[in-house]
């Protein structure tokens, strides 16, 4: 009981430390938005192992958290080859091509008010969709390895970039447009310096939805056949085996792949839209 | 004094009809103007009386649907070709992602200009507005009054001719507004520029300008054109002096006899 | 309205390339048939074809190309063998009086959407109470707010075995529950954004006026912030829905799964069913129309009465 006990404890101090940090002067600095939430999530992480520990949970349903880091520090090379196989080569790629072709898809039909009118309501209904499903059909199109995860990524990023970008060049106010017509400017010129620009906010937004669309497409098309690795291939096969504290190594993997990646895409917005409200300090 | 120059902006029997869900709309009925280089014309009236359209027709940003307009004896739109025009509208819309000397830049980019020359005439024009050494600030960073004025550096940029206002202190306070107006008779003295403003403040078109044009609505239209017997060098107290206050009565008077508040 | 006729374009155009791409995606499937029914076709011999370019094939044997678009088990079927496959498997079962057989999307399609509702019920649920919580108490906002955003970067599905498996340990039957926590678990993160956006929308000077009238706490929560929130709450819950419908399909994925539209596409994957897989995923896209429609109508509905848009 002593776990659960210090568990508990351990909880209630650390929620009365946030609690005077969030009432402090100190809580708009940077260092209380990082403390306080990371604290929380340490919090959740002692509760977790304190019950599993009291109440003895079998590892085969819930293994403690301290379990799995040490599976994760022994099988690293398991972990970094199936990284490597669904986040790298399935995600990633998919992530590319698909966000560029959306891109070029939306500057294209961008100049036609015909097309984007029509395909606006279609890509807005697309992207509500449970397009993972179509999973099985691109493992039969295209093989079990790597490019059928692509192929299902591709599908499932196209659309909310697509839409997100469309609806950002759209954006540019019409006076800001008129400016540029009295300078004489070409299509091209208004499009690199006025309207791109503009849309940047949008298609950022587009980006971050897709992060994640993109480590699910890749994970789930897994489930429906891969080589003998693969973040998904691993999950859905230590499940079977009962090696659970293997599979959640790998949703330990996924979800920091996932936060990272994420991250990253986010960190570029804030370089490149610097300037909008959202973003400002 | 009178400056009497060529005339530049010319309008010969305009009309300007919008098709609307209501019907037709006359947002110009037969206009006739004539702008000669160096003046300083104000536009006042009530809301939908076609002066914002007017400069617009002027810019080649609106197609006229009968008459003509010629600019330096050219369509609109060749003259916009040749850069004709420096446009200032109501809000700054200056871009966030620019710095207010990028900013500034942007018609230079557009047309041409190689990277010494911007960099000299963007120096100069800042000078010009009274805003050296926030190059590098970002416009959201400034007043409403100083972005204002780096829209108006903007305009000035490439030496456009002509320079078209859409009540670009409309969204100022008073006394904000007052010293943009000190200044801008100052750099029109300094520049010799032809401007054509808008405005629906008959105190501000009164101080500025060489020429009233009076409009009034439903159809838009000329009700009157006053000649300025003001001298050209203005300071603001000018605006308690009777030739003045006989100026901004003829104005309102005009206002009044086009219906303009029914 | 004004969109109507540039969509249905669009979606022609869409159909006309899904019956043009038919031919050249099952070609070879075609050819092996009408070879192995006696007929001649160039070049002769799978393993030779399988070296020979797609559109040589397709133009070498256009006398063939009929069957390609008539395939048991074709790789790209055709949206007319598809909509006959949904007919098959929901209008026909229903007039024979089979609306509820195993084998009838109505069936599968009624369970997904049980475990959609339950799904978005507890997920809407959540994100309102969470919302409530971040609006009124600076600790939750400091420290849920950016785990909120972090559990949405997290690939559910990584999660979606693990959560199927600890609920048949803990004792669960079936598999309602965890679907509806896979599906609550997508659910709540847009309505909790939502949420705290429209409870905040309120101005300060809005708020300064109920402080004038001295209203409690809760007269401020129930008189200015509830109803303000109404337009974004709506907005959200039409995009918690559709992620809803997305959580119970992923749950409905990982192998055993018996019936949903998800264990339809798998089931339709295991034995090699091609058109079963394309109706499962025509029906989740009617169910997804249907649901976001709905929450639609009853946004214009609610939004009229509180008199927010007309």
């Amino acid at each position: 009981m002593i776990w659960l006990w210090g568990a508990l404890a351990f909880w209630a101090a650390a929620w009365f430390v946030n609690a005077r940090i969030a009432a402090s002067p100190v809580r708009d600095t940077k260092g209380a938005r990082i403390v306080v939430p990371v604290l929380f999530g340490i919090t959740l992480l002692v509760l977790w192992e304190g019950l599993v520990r009291a109440f003895a949970v079998s590892p085969v349903i819930l293994p403690a958290p301290s379990a799995v880091a040490q599976t994760f520090a022994a099988s690293t090379t398991i972990l970094w080859e199936d990284f490597r196989q669904t986040v790298i080569k399935g995600a990633m790629s998919g992530f590319a091509i698909g966000a560029s072709a959306a891109f070029v898809t939306a500057i294209l039909i961008d100049r036609s008010s015909f097309l984007t009118r029509g395909l606006l309501p279609i890509g807005n209904f697309v992207a509500a969709l449970p397009i993972v499903g179509i999973a099985p059909i691109m493992v039969n199109w295209f093989g079990f390895d790597w490019q059928s995860k692509s192929a299902v990524v591709v599908v499932m990023v196209f659309f909310p970039i697509l839409v997100n970008t469309v609806q950002g060049l759209r954006e540019a106010e019409a006076m800001q447009r008129d400016l540029m017509r009295t300078y004489g400017a070409s299509y091209l010129q208004t499009l690199v310096k006025l309207r791109l620009p503009a849309a940047m906010p949008f298609i950022f937004n587009g980006l971050k939805i897709a992060t994640t669309l993109a480590l699910i497409g890749a994970i789930v098309a897994e489930y429906f056949g891969s080589p003998t690795r693969g973040m998904g291939f691993r999950i859905s096969t230590g499940v079977g085996s009962l090696s659970i504290d293997l599979v959640w190594a790998e949703i330990a993997v996924a979800a920091l792949a996932g936060t990272v990646f994420y991250g990253i895409v986010a960190w570029i917005e804030k370089r490149v839209t610097f300037w909008h409200p959202s973003q400002r300090r | 004094m009178k400056d009497k120059g060529d005339p530049v902006i010319v309008a010969k029997g305009l009309n300007l009809t919008f098709e609307t869900g209501d019907g037709p709309v006359h947002a110009l009925r037969d206009v006739n103007l004539t702008i000669a280089k160096g003046d300083f014309v104000s536009f006042i009236g009530p809301s939908g009386c076609g002066k914002t359209t007017f400069l617009r027709v002027a810019a080649g940003l609106e197609a006229p649907t009968g008459g003509t307009v010629t600019v330096n004896g050219m369509t609109p739109d060749e003259a916009r070709r040749k850069r004709a025009y420096g446009y200032v509208f109501q809000a700054a819309g200056l871009y966030p992602w620019r710095t207010i000397a990028g900013n500034v830049k942007l018609p230079l980019e557009i047309m041409g200009y190689d990277r010494a020359e911007q960099d000299a005439r963007v120096k100069k024009v800042l000078e010009l507005v009274d805003l050296q050494g926030f190059e590098k600030k970002f416009p959201w960073q400034l007043s409403g009054g100083m972005q204002q004025r780096a829209s108006i550096a903007r305009a000035l940029a490439f030496d456009a001719e002509i320079l078209l206002m859409d009540e670009p202190f409309g969204a100022l306070d008073e006394i904000v507004r007052d010293h943009l107006n000190e200044q801008l008779l100052a750099l029109w003295a300094r520049t010799g520029k032809t401007i054509g403003f808008v405005t629906h403040s008959i105190p501000e078109a009164v101080y500025l300008s060489t020429k009233i044009v009076v409009m009034s609505p439903r159809p838009g239209r000329i009700t009157d054109v006053i000649d300025s017997p003001l001298p050209k060098d203005r300071p603001l107290d000018i605006r308690d002096t009777p030739d003045f206050l006989a100026v901004a009565h003829r104005v309102r008077e005009g206002l009044r006899a086009g219906h303009a508040y029914d | 309205m004004r969109n109507l006729v540039p969509v249905l374009a669009v979606l022609g155009a869409i159909l006309a390339l899904w019956y043009a791409a038919v031919a050249p995606m099952n070609i070879r499937g075609a050819l092996d048939q009408a070879e192995r029914s006696g007929a001649v076709v160039v070049p002769e011999g799978s393993a030779v074809r399988a070296r020979t370019g797609t559109w040589a094939l397709v133009f070498g044997n256009t006398e063939h190309l009929g069957l390609a678009y008539a395939l048991d088990r074709p790789r790209l079927p055709t949206p007319g063998q598809v909509a006959h496959e949904l007919w098959k498997t929901t209008g026909e079962m229903a007039l024979n009086g089979r609306a509820m057989s195993k084998r009838s999307l109505l069936y599968h399609g009624w369970i997904t959407l049980q475990s959609t509702f339950w799904g978005f019920l507890l997920g809407t649920t959540l994100g309102i109470l969470g919302a409530v919580a971040i609006v009124y108490s600076r600790v939750v906002d400091m420290s849920l707010m950016p785990w909120a955003i972090i559990s949405q970067t997290i690939p559910i599905v990584a999660l979606a075995p693990m959560i199927i498996v600890l609920s048949s340990q803990m004792g669960i039957e079936g598999r309602g529950v965890p679907k509806a926590i896979i599906s609550a678990y997508l659910c709540y993160f847009p309505v909790l954004v939502g949420m705290v956006k429209g409870l905040r929308s309120p101005s300060a000077s809005q708020l300064d006026l109920l402080q004038t009238y001295s209203a409690s706490g809760a007269q401020a929560f129930f008189k200015l912030r509830l109803p303000a929130s109404v337009p974004y709450l709506f907005t959200s819950l039409k995009i918690g829905v559709a992620a809803a419908l997305v959580g119970t399909i992923v749950g409905e994925l990982p192998t055993g799964a018996i019936s949903g539209l998800g264990a339809r596409i798998l089931i339709g994957d295991q034995f090699g069913t091609p058109l079963a897989i394309w109706a499962a995923l025509v029906a989740a896209a009617v169910l997804a129309g249907a649901l976001v429609t709905l929450l639609d109508l009853a946004q214009r509905v609610t939004l009229r009465r509180m008199g927010m848009q007309g």
